[in-house]
C-alpha cells in the first residue's frame, strides 16, 4: 500500500485528540465549564466542511476546463463527505447548546447562518436528483457547486460577524481569544483540526474509490450484453 | 449587441402586455392580502413586521419575474442566439433587464405598502436606495439560477429550491438596513451593510457572468 503515511497520522492525531480532549486539564469558565471540551470535536467539523466543500468546488472549477467523469465523481463525493462534516457540526453544536444556552436551537446568527449553507448543499443534490442525462448533470451541477460556495462564504463568514451573537468568540463571549493564552487547549486544538480534515479527505477518497469501481463494474457488464 | 438584446427584451415585454400587467395584479394581489390578513390595518403590524412582509413579497415577486426569464422560452431561440452571439452578451442583457423590471416591481410594492398599509420609514431615502442594490443581488443571481433551471426537470420547483438559499445572505442585509430606516438611525449605521449588500452584489455578478457560458453550452 501507497501512501499510508496520511492514513496513519490521521488515526493517532484522532486518537490523541479523544484521549487528549477528554483527560487534559481545560480552563474553568463561566457557565462553560466542561463543555469547553466541545472545542475539539464541533469546531474542527466546520473546519472540516469548508475544506471539504472547497476541494469540491475546485474539482467543479476543474471539471468545467476539462471535463471528464473522474472529477464529477469527486466533486460529488466531497460535498456528500462536507455535507455530513456540516450535519454533525449542527449536532454537536445543538448538544453543547443545550447544556450552555438552555435550548438546542437558539436562533443565534451563527446557528442560522450554518442551517442555510447546509440548505444551499441539499438543493446541489436535489439538482443533480432532476437531470437525467449524466453529462448535463456533471456541467448544472459543477456550475451550481461555485454558485453555492461563493454564496457560502458571505453566509459563514461576513454576515455573523456583523451581528451580535452569544455563539463562543464573537462579541466579548469567551471564546477562541481566550484559548490563545491557554496553550494547553492549543496543544489538542490544532492537531484535532488536522486530524478531522485527514479523516474526512479520507472518507471522501475511500467514496470516491467505490463509486470508480462501481463505474468499472457497470461498463464491463455493458460491453458483456 | 447588449442594448440591441436589452431594447429587444423590452419591446417583447411591451407587446405581449399580459405578462406585465400579470405581475402588476400579483404584487397587488399579495398587498392586498396582507391587508386584508392583518384586520384591516388596524395598527397589527408593526415596524419589523412591515420590513419582513415587505422583503417577503418582494422576494416572491423577483423570483417568479425572473424565473420566466430562461424557463419556459422557447427551444428554437436559445439555439438562434446561441449562433449569433456570445454567452455573455445575453447574460449580461438580461440581468440588466431583469434588474430594471424587478426594482420597477419592488418600487410599486413601496407604494402599495406605503398606500395600503403605513409608511413605518423615517428615512425614507436612504430605504428607496436600498432597492435598487438588492433587486441587482436579485436579478444577477436569479437569472443566471434560471438558467440553470431551465436545463432540469420540473423547473419550477427547483428555480424556488435552488435560489431561496443563495437569495437569503441578501435578503438578511436588506432586512437589517430597512430596521435602521425604521429606527430613523444615522447612515453610518448602515454603512456596514451596504458595503456587504454591495460586495455580495459584485461576487454574484462575476460568478454568473463567467459561469454562464458552461450552462449555456448544451
Amino acid at each position: 500500500m501507497k501512501n499510508t503515511g496520511w492514513k496513519i497520522l490521521t488515526v493517532v492525531l484522532l486518537g490523541y485528540t479523544v484521549m487528549g480532549g477528554m483527560l487534559f486539564e481545560v480552563p474553568r469558565l463561566n457557565i462553560v465549564n466542561e463543555t469547553i471540551r466541545a472545542l475539539y470535536f464541533h469546531v474542527p467539523m466546520w473546519f472540516g466542511m469548508v475544506v471539504l466543500f472547497l476541494i469540491s468546488m475546485i474539482n467543479a472549477i476543474q471539471y468545467l476546463r476539462n471535463p471528464s467523469m473522474e472529477r464529477d465523481i469527486r466533486s460529488v463525493e466531497y460535498a456528500t463527505t462536507g455535507l455530513v462534516f456540516g450535519v454533525l457540526g449542527i449536532i454537536t453544536g445543538m448538544i453543547w447548546a443545550n447544556y450552555t444556552w438552555g435550548s438546542p436551537w437558539h436562533g443565534d446568527p451563527k446557528q442560522n447562518g450554518a442551517a442555510i449553507a447546509l440548505l444551499v448543499y441539499l438543493a446541489y443534490f436535489i439538482l443533480r436528483g432532476s437531470v437525467e442525462n449524466e453529462e448535463t448533470k456533471a456541467r448544472l451541477s459543477a456550475v451550481y457547486n461555485i454558485f453555492a460556495f461563493a454564496a457560502m462564504v458571505p453566509l459563514i463568514f461576513i454576515i455573523p460577524r456583523l451581528t451580535s451573537s452569544m455563539h463562543p468568540g464573537s462579541g466579548g463571549n469567551p471564546g477562541f481569544n481566550m484559548y490563545d493564552l491557554d496553550s494547553k487547549m492549543r496543544m489538542v486544538f490544532y492537531p484535532a483540526v488536522i486530524g478531522w480534515i485527514l479523516l474526512g479527505i479520507w472518507i471522501a477518497s475511500n467514496r470516491i474509490k467505490i463509486r470508480e469501481l462501481e463505474e468499472k463494474i457497470l461498463s464491463v457488464e455493458h460491453e458483456n450484453k | 449587441m447588449i442594448l440591441i438584446l436589452l431594447k429587444k427584451e423590452i419591446t417583447l415585454e411591451l407587446r405581449r402586455k399580459s405578462v406585465i400587467s400579470g405581475l402588476g395584479l400579483y404584487l397587488l394581489s399579495i398587498v392586498f392580502i396582507i391587508y386584508l390578513t392583518f384586520s384591516m390595518g388596524l395598527n397589527q403590524i408593526t415596524p419589523l413586521v412591515w420590513s419582513a412582509l415587505f422583503w417577503i413579497t418582494v422576494l416572491f415577486t423577483s423570483i417568479n419575474t425572473i424565473a420566466k426569464s430562461f424557463i419556459g422560452e422557447k427551444k428554437g431561440k436559445d439555439i438562434y442566439l446561441f449562433s449569433i452571439v456570445h454567452p455573455e452578451t445575453v447574460i449580461v442583457s438580461k440581468i440588466i433587464y431583469n434588474f430594471l423590471l424587478s426594482s420597477l416591481l419592488a418600487l410599486t410594492g413601496v407604494l402599495l405598502f406605503v398606500l395600503f398599509i403605513k409608511n413605518p420609514l423615517a428615512d425614507f431615502s436612504l430605504f428607496i436606495a436600498t432597492i435598487p442594490l438588492t433587486a441587482f443581488g436579485f436579478s444577477a443571481s436569479l437569472t443566471m439560477l434560471s438558467g440553470i433551471a431551465a436545463k432540469a426537470n420540473n423547473s419550477n420547483i427547483l428555480m424556488a429550491v435552488l435560489s431561496f438559499p443563495i437569495i437569503i445572505s441578501l435578503l438578511l442585509l436588506s432586512i437589517r438596513i430597512t430596521k435602521n430606516c425604521i429606527d430613523g438611525l444615522e447612515r453610518s449605521a448602515s454603512f456596514d451593510e451596504l458595503v456587504t449588500l454591495i460586495a455580495i452584489n459584485a461576487l454574484v455578478s462575476a460568478v454568473s457572468f463567467l459561469l454562464f457560458p458552461y450552462i449555456w453550452r448544451s
